[in-house]
């Protein structure tokens, strides 16, 4: 206690910053950073999962980037994360800050928001892909065909596949980031609003000039964590397109099922690794960009 | 926090001593197989009649979802976790013989003289340096279903014997509403389900190709032959529009909700079938092709010996295997899942040739053929890929075939160097 | 960040709902605002009413298009309820999201409230580090899982299920963020006021974030409901299984009884809306800061 004692106020807090993290540490080397090595290490091997590795240097990487299909489902994840990212977050946004404005049956309609969030994502895959259809199963295609509208091709395209598939997935996301939002918006202290008012600044200015910029963390936390979201799409695409993975043409294919089809259809683990390594460099560079951009200067 | 844990922990190696312990008073071996009840309720029948027969052995059954099994066997069996005795579809044996996970059946209990000449010849796949890795209860074959509703409805007598008389057949089957969009098809497609198989092994050889060279390393389909194949096929929806591919999503969905005429599906569909509801079907041959040529495709799941089982569980394991491959628990096999017995012996006796149900599954065995895959779902894949350039991108299907058997060949490349 | 001097004690609101001038009421504006929001809301819901139609829907039927079955049935529910694994499933998915919850919840905000009020050296690398395993896909680390699962004899076992998910990253990053609304004013004074830095974390800061302390608990617990990779590879006995691992098994070789699946996925959302209903009145209660000051 005396050594403790004897600390400045600033060592004390290391003292205490390390001892606190110190169980975490344990478990995020153990369960979290060494499989994430090996990983790392299992991309300059090969291996099919059942027989011994072999080192084979970078073949794995060259055979990727050689890939026209590799290219093309990098192509993809991106186009998922550009529309998907910024579509959502307005959309749940201007949802939060309304509901927040709202009282009249507020907890139910909350709930309507957030029920898609808590339901099985196989199950409300199906129903989607099962609303696509052409007649005469298909929701969406009945509903045109009854007012005389050609049949329109959602998942039977390779335009429209991607965006039939991005809208279940943001669908699913949004009452997440409405929760998110409406937990930052009420974190925002009142007598700021009430400052606000007294000095009778209109809505659009106190939305501009105090919620959003008292709303950082919680949009720094959301934009981070959508990205990383979308560039990670792989469930609903799987579930959707369970016929013809990624298709059609791989016009739908992200990089995760990708490496899912490698690993686990064609137990090449080393080309699998290689392909994660891949997704965790990009996952890293746009995170740290975005971190750095939304910074506090 | 970890008192609860050692808890945890202390529960289940508590069962594991529990478990180990009564062991030693009998051997007991552990059978693995994926969930499907009727293959579950099978085995259990087997492993209480083995189990009868020799009092010193237990078999313990475990069973995994269908959909990740494979994924949960080789996660398993390298890590020295799971069975003695695995049943593993037939494609994936390569891999677990390279990887030295399965012992050989020894040739004084499984002499191979033997094996060849009671099993169907496609068994002989499972042979290596002269012995045999592993061997079936049952396999499996393809055939069409027909919808005898909708067959009486438009006037039809019988199943199409030929492909010719498949498409008119289809043709009096296909329904359009107002604006032309199909609401029941003749038939249904899609490479997703069966129709690779039938397409490989099956259409390719009815038009004179054939799907790959003896060594099963060279994709040989990409001539006039494959071409004229992938034509007929693809032709179906879009010359003769009587079928659209991924009607309904799922090819046995259309079926089964009584929106197709006819069906192409495997023998382990008999079941689901048989439990709908108000659907009246029935079974015939494939189609002949231009010249009368039959073929068929043949798929089967083998029981393996794993390298885990040594001494008296090996010898337990062997035992075991030995009874799920005879004449008896075949007819077992038969008579509770509906899977077709193995050996001609079982298989080929005049009352199942006779049964208007599994007949033509079992006269298809006899002339069907075995796809070796590298890579099934790869392979698939490619043949998937070359109908969506024809309709979405309208590819010639000579251009189709020629991509197709580049890509596949790629992959057996890779697998095979 | 936060100027503290400008909060009052009393602005500490257990408000269900935000203050608002009452003129506002009738106000057009506010009623179309809730028409438009309430109207979103029944179409967010439309599939999930679909789901509910479909899991009363006989086999033949689940391909047609109304809403309301011609036929209802409730055989579906009899099939999957009588199939007593049933009970067990979901009895080991309340048990071990319930553990990761709580396990998830305290750790998470202790990492974050370190990484967001500790001055330490290496602090960015820490979070970057732990930021950084999100972005790994949970299907490469199931092997090495298995292989330390299998070391530690953790396989076929409820903490076997869950040691992956006793810490995540995600709700480390979510409590770093919120607790940067925690002004350090408070911290400062409560430390002048004696109390140890585990007090503080534990008594001041955590009844701050107590909304995100709710999220953080609905998003985990909702994590762990849904996990199906590695809960399958973990568990051999069909006791063990989770109930999206046992649900699975309905879905044979090569076909899925869709309507089965419907019914499993609206039994299994029942406790999370439970679960749901329970936070969500945390999220709204809002900050909590009585007392503290002053």
């Amino acid at each position: 206690m005396n050594f403790y004692g004897a600390l400045t106020i600033k060592q004390k807090q290391v003292v205490w910053a390390w001892t606190f993290l110190a169980v975490p540490a344990i478990f995020y080397c153990l369960i979290r950073f060494y499989p994430t090595f090996n990983a790392i290490a299992l991309s300059f091997q090969e291996w099919n999962l059942l027989g011994a590795r072999t080192w084979t240097g970078i073949d794995n990487y060259t055979k990727l980037f050689a890939d026209p299909v590799f290219w093309k489902v990098f192509k993809n994840t991106f186009i998922y994360l550009l529309l998907g990212t910024p579509i959502s977050l307005l959309i749940s946004f201007v949802i939060a800050y309304n509901l927040d404005k709202v009282r009249f049956m507020h907890g139910t309609i909350r709930a309507l928001y957030f029920l898609p969030f808590m339901t099985s994502t196989v199950a409300m895959a199906w129903l989607w892909r099962w609303f696509y259809q052409p007649v005469p199963i298909g929701l969406f295609n009945n509903a045109l065909a009854t007012i005389g509208i050609p049949q329109f091709e959602f998942l039977n395209s390779t335009t429209w596949a991607l965006p039939s598939i991005l809208a279940p997935a943001v669908w699913a996301g949004l009452g997440f980031q409405i929760i998110i939002f409406m937990a930052g918006l009420r974190a925002i202290p009142q007598t700021y609003y009430e400052a606000a008012r007294i000095d009778g600044v209109g809505s659009w200015t106190t939305l501009w000039r105090i919620t959003l910029p008292l709303l950082k963390p919680t949009i720094v936390f959301l934009v981070v964590l959508s990205s990383i979201g979308f560039l990670r799409i792989f469930d609903q695409v799987f579930n959707m397109t369970s016929n013809n993975p990624g298709g059609p043409l791989n016009s739908t294919k992200p990089l995760v099922l990708m490496i899912y089809e490698t690993a686990f259809s064609s137990f090449d683990m080393g080309y699998a690794a290689a392909q994660t390594v891949v997704l965790f460099t990009v996952l890293l560079i746009v995170s740290l960009t975005q971190l750095y951009i939304m910074r506090d200067k | 926090m970890t008192s609860w844990k050692k808890k945890l922990l202390g529960l289940t190696t508590g069962a594991v001593v529990a478990m180990s312990s009564g062991a030693s008073l009998a051997v007991e071996i552990e059978y693995w197989q994926y969930i499907f009840d009727a293959r579950i309720q099978a085995m259990d029948i087997l492993i209480e009649k083995f189990e009868a027969a020799n009092p010193d052995i237990t078999v313990k059954q475990t069973t995994f979802p269908y959909a990740d099994y494979r994924t949960k066997v080789a996660a398993a069996i390298p890590a020295g976790e799971g069975p003695d005795v695995v049943q593993l579809f037939y494609g994936w044996l390569n891999d677990y013989v390279d990887a030295e996970l399965i012992t050989p059946l020894p040739t004084d209990m499984f002499p191979p003289e033997q094996i060849e000449a009671e099993y169907f010849p496609m068994v002989q796949a499972m042979k290596r340096d002269g012995q045999y890795m592993a061997l079936p209860t049952a396999v499996r074959s393809l055939a069409l279903f027909y919808n005898k509703r909708l067959f009486a409805e438009a006037g039809i007598e019988a199943p199409p014997a030929t492909l010719d008389e498949l498409i008119e057949t289809a043709k009096k089957l296909t329904k359009k509403d107002g604006s032309g969009n199909l609401t029941q098809v003749g038939i249904t497609t899609g490479m997703n389900a069966q129709d690779h198989h039938w397409f490989r092994e099956v259409l390719v050889r009815q038009f004179g190709g054939a799907p790959y060279d003896a060594s099963n390393a060279k994709v040989t389909y990409a001539d006039a032959g494959g071409a004229a194949a992938l034509k007929w096929y693809t032709d179906l929806q879009t010359v003769h529009e009587v079928t659209s591919f991924g009607f309904m999503d799922e090819p046995q969905a259309a079926f089964k909700a009584g929106r197709a005429g006819m069906h192409i599906d495997g023998s382990f569909r008999i079941g689901a079938l048989d439990s709908t509801r108000g659907l009246e079907w029935g079974v015939a041959e494939l189609p002949a092709g231009p010249d009368g040529m039959k073929s068929n495709y043949s798929s089967y799941w083998v029981n393996a010996l794993t390298s885990k089982a040594t001494g008296e569980k090996a010898e337990a394991a062997k035992k075991f295997i030995a009874f799920i491959t005879t004449d008896e628990a075949m007819q077992i096999w038969l008579d509770t899942v509906g899977e077709l017995p193995a050996k001609p012996s079982a298989g080929l006796t005049d009352e199942n040739k006779m049964n208007p149900v599994f007949g033509p599954f079992i006269n298809g065995l006899g002339y069907a053929k075995t796809t070796v895959f590298a890579n099934e779902s790869g392979q698939r894949q490619v043949l998937m890929d070359a109908t969506q350039r024809i309709f979405l991108e309208g590819q010639s299907p000579e251009d189709a075939i020629a991509a197709a058997a580049a890509e596949e060949q790629k992959i057996l490349d890779e697998y095979y160097n | 960040m936060a100027n503290s001097a400008s909060i009052k004690g009393s602005s500490a609101t257990l408000d269900v709902a935000k203050t608002m001038p009452r003129r506002n009421q009738f106000d057009i504006g506010q009623i179309a605002r809730w028409v438009l929001l309430f109207g979103g809301g029944i179409l967010m819901v439309l599939p999930i009413v679909y789901m509910l139609s479909t899991s009363l829907k006989w086999p033949h039927e689940i391909y047609n298009l109304s809403i309301i079955p011609d036929e209802p049935t409730l055989d579906n529910y009899v099939y999957v309820l009588e199939d007593g694994r049933f009970y067990s499933w979901f009895f080991n998915s309340l048990i071990i999201a319930t553990a990761t919850t709580v396990s998830a919840v305290i750790f998470d905000s202790l990492v974050g409230y370190v990484l967001c009020k500790f001055e330490f050296r290496g602090r960015m690398i820490v979070f970057i580090a732990i930021l950084s395993t999100l972005m790994i896909p949970t299907e490469m680390l199931i092997i090495p899982w298995y292989m330390m699962a299998k070391t530690f004899g953790w396989l076929d076992s409820y903490w076997g299920i869950m040691f992956p998910g006793v810490m995540t990253a995600f709700g480390t990053f979510l409590m770093k963020q919120f607790f940067e609304t925690v002004p350090d004013d408070f911290l400062e004074a409560a430390r002048i006021d004696g109390l140890n830095e585990f007090e503080i974390w534990w008594r001041v800061a955590m009844p701050m974030v107590t909304p995100a302390l709710a999220a953080l608990a609905i998003f985990v617990f909702l994590g762990n409901w849904t996990a199906f990779i590695w809960p399958l590879i973990v568990t051999n006995s069909p006791e063990l299984y989770t109930l999206p691992v046992g649900l699975t098994t309905f879905s044979v070789e090569q076909s899925v009884e869709w309507e089965l699946i419907m019914t499993g996925a609206a039994l299994a959302t029942i406790p999370t809306l439970i679960v749901f209903l329970i936070f969500q009145k945390y999220i709204i209660r809002g900050v909590v800061m009585a007392g503290l000051k002053g």
